[in-house]
């Protein structure tokens, strides 16, 4: 019974239209209706941007929007709330480095 | 219901952002509180606009997953459902605007029609969108909630470290778990909820660490014994947390994360009564991932941007002045729920509805106090709610020694990655006395999330060492999320202060 406990049986979730995104690269399964972060974590990601300063890793941590932790780059847009953002069918989502905009040069 | 912007009549009237019509009122925010008062003031007669970041309605409390995950018991993950389904039913039955995924960065007096507001969004999941929307209406009922209060230690910024309330609500929305073994620690009665929702929805959680003592509550009974439901709701946790064998440990915390790319483990350390960590007491515990809080912070952007005075907490948070009927001292706009100072559901609840009777009476030029039953038992029911919250949140403020948890390295402005030893050089070499002037000397609080996350904390390190809580300032944050230029520029109104006022960037 403890074994086979998970949030999904416990709201009695039909989730059967999984879809693929990828996370530098690698294919990642996301449910509709889940964010960008939540995808991540299911898949055990729990880093996805690395700081201006340190280069430390990061990833989701106030969960509502307002810490800017998660921020990730999205099909090429940096600077994406991954725990708001709604994943979509092929996304492609890339560890943000620092401010995320090194390659325009500024 | 019409749902979004463009569903509503007359939108679309170009001054660059889109403009929406007049409505009689405008509520920020579709947690409890904004929905109780929209739907109580729709049903006399107002017509409303419920502006909400989210894409769907309930707030932080009422999080669900969006329908697209199919769940047939989303109240398995809630308290007090049946008060929000009842909600729903009456908003689906008004014709109140629900504009989801609307994020208001200001609300301005409109330039050109006196006693109305202009409550500008930008819009998309994350603000990213590229409309920008205005809405003008006669009156403004903000409910915008709060978020959390973090308290910094040696290794909060490891990933697998969250926000307790953010655990919950990535579990809430998106059916997932930062592991399978989850410590949660902080100080509050969230801490419980999150504990007990975590466990049911399959993760071990070796440890709830509560840097309060609960004995704390045997001291104010009074305040206790006028509130059987919530004992009773304290009950439900305790007794969840026993069935999944859930350890508390009280007047603890953990003062240091382990491990390089992700949490491994955390060392629990034990505090005496001023929360200074007693040396040689730590204790660890393996984890996977670590829930932590110290309650909430009244989100106020907004109000303070408007003027709203402001007045201190119990737990050392600033929160809106309210009068008898829920509004601000800017006459016009109104503020219910932890706007008002941090309460739980039942208030946001009541102070909602209280809101929404007092606009509707307003804006129709009659007087509402006094005579009428529903406000009287309303107000009956929130001094109760309040004397609750404040006997709450005197059991778990945080106590002055916390700081000597923190090292030098330990990073405490997240963003701008800020040590504590950097912070305490500003004060003890620069003489900052302040949490704007130690801002001004190491950029702690001027990074993305804007001292959302480090405020308490520096406010705490920049006071004088005899200050026992710091007075935080209040929020001044001109933009109360991020926005393009492009979204200031296609207001075209140079005249107008929601253009001039705003500022063009987070240079406070």
């Amino acid at each position: 019974m403890a074994r086979d406990r998970s949030p999904a049986a416990l709201v009695g979730a039909a989730t059967d239209d999984a879809f693929e995104i990828t996370f530098d690269g690698r294919p990642v399964t996301a449910l509709p209706g889940q964010s960008v972060a939540a995808a991540l974590w299911a898949a055990g990601i729990l880093a996805w941007r690395r700081t201006r300063v340190g280069g430390r890793p990061r990833g989701a941590f106030c969960g509502i929007g307002q810490c800017y932790d998660c921020l990730a780059t999205v099909n090429g847009r940096p600077n994406r709330r991954a725990c708001l953002l709604p994943a979509r069918p092929g996304d492609t989502v890339t560890t943000q480095e620092g401010h995320g905009h090194a390659e325009l040069g500024v | 219901m019409p749902n979004s912007a463009s569903d509503a009549p007359g939108s679309g009237t170009g001054d660059g952002a889109e403009c929406g019509p007049e409505y009689d009122l405008a509520v920020i925010g579709a947690g409890p509180a904004g929905l109780a008062g929209a739907v109580a003031a729709s049903e006399l007669g107002l017509s409303v606009a419920l502006l909400d970041a989210s894409g769907q309605p309930g707030g932080q409390y009422y999080r669900h997953p969006s329908p697209a995950l199919g769940a047939t018991r989303p109240e398995a993950l809630h308290h007090n459902w049946p008060a929000f389904a009842d909600l729903l039913r009456r908003l689906a039955a008004t014709e109140v605007s629900h504009l989801a995924g609307h994020h208001v960065w200001t609300v301005v007096p409109a330039a050109d029609a006196a006693g109305a507001w202009d409550v500008h969004a930008v819009t998309g999941a994350d603000g990213d969108g590229d409309r920008p929307v205005r809405v003008r209406a006669r009156a403004v009922l903000l409910a915008t909630g709060a978020y959390e209060r973090q308290l910094p230690f040696s290794g909060w910024t490891l990933p697998g470290v969250m926000g307790a309330g953010g655990a919950q609500a990535m579990l809430k929305s998106g059916l997932v778990l930062p592991g399978r073994r989850v410590v949660v620690a902080g100080s509050g009665p969230l801490l419980l909820a999150v504990a007990a929702s975590l466990a049911a929805a399959g993760a071990r959680v070796p440890a709830v660490v509560e840097a309060s003592d609960y004995l704390g509550y045997a001291r104010r009974p009074g305040a206790l014994l006028s509130q059987p439901d919530k004992l009773v709701e304290a009950a439900v946790h305790g007794a969840a947390l026993l069935r999944h064998r859930v350890r508390l440990r009280t007047r603890s915390a953990v003062t240091q994360v382990h491990g390089s790319d992700r949490v491994e483990a955390v060392t629990v350390s034990r505090l005496d009564r001023r929360w200074r960590p007693v040396r040689g007491s730590g204790r660890r515990i393996a984890c996977e991932a670590l829930a932590v809080g110290h309650g909430l912070v009244p989100q106020l952007e907004l109000a303070v941007g408007l003027g709203c005075t402001t007045r201190r907490t119990v737990d050392g948070t600033q929160a809106l002045a309210l009068g008898a009927l829920q509004e601000t001292s800017v006459s016009g706009v109104w503020a219910a729920g932890e706007t008002g100072g941090v309460g739980g559901v039942q208030l946001a609840l009541t102070e909602g509805e209280l809101a929404g009777l007092a606009i509707a009476a307003r804006l129709r030029g009659r007087a509402v106090a006094g005579e009428n039953r529903r406000v009287r038992e309303l107000r009956r029911r929130r001094a109760r709610l309040r004397a609750f919250a404040d006997a709450m949140a005197a059991v778990h403020a945080p106590g002055p020694g916390w700081p000597q948890w923190l090292d030098d390295a330990t990073e405490v402005c997240r963003c701008e990655e800020v040590t504590a030893g950097r912070i305490r050089e500003a004060v003890a070499d620069y003489g900052a006395r302040d949490a704007r002037t130690v801002k001004l000397l190491t950029r702690a609080g001027m990074g993305w999330c804007q001292g959302r996350m480090c405020g308490a904390a520096v406010a705490c390190l920049a006071a004088p060492a005899q200050a026992a809580q710091p007075e935080p300032p209040p929020e001044r944050r001109p933009l109360a999320v991020p926005l393009r230029l492009g979204a200031l520029a296609a207001l075209n109104e140079p005249d107008s202060p929601g253009a001039a006022g705003a500022g063009l960037g987070p240079t406070d």
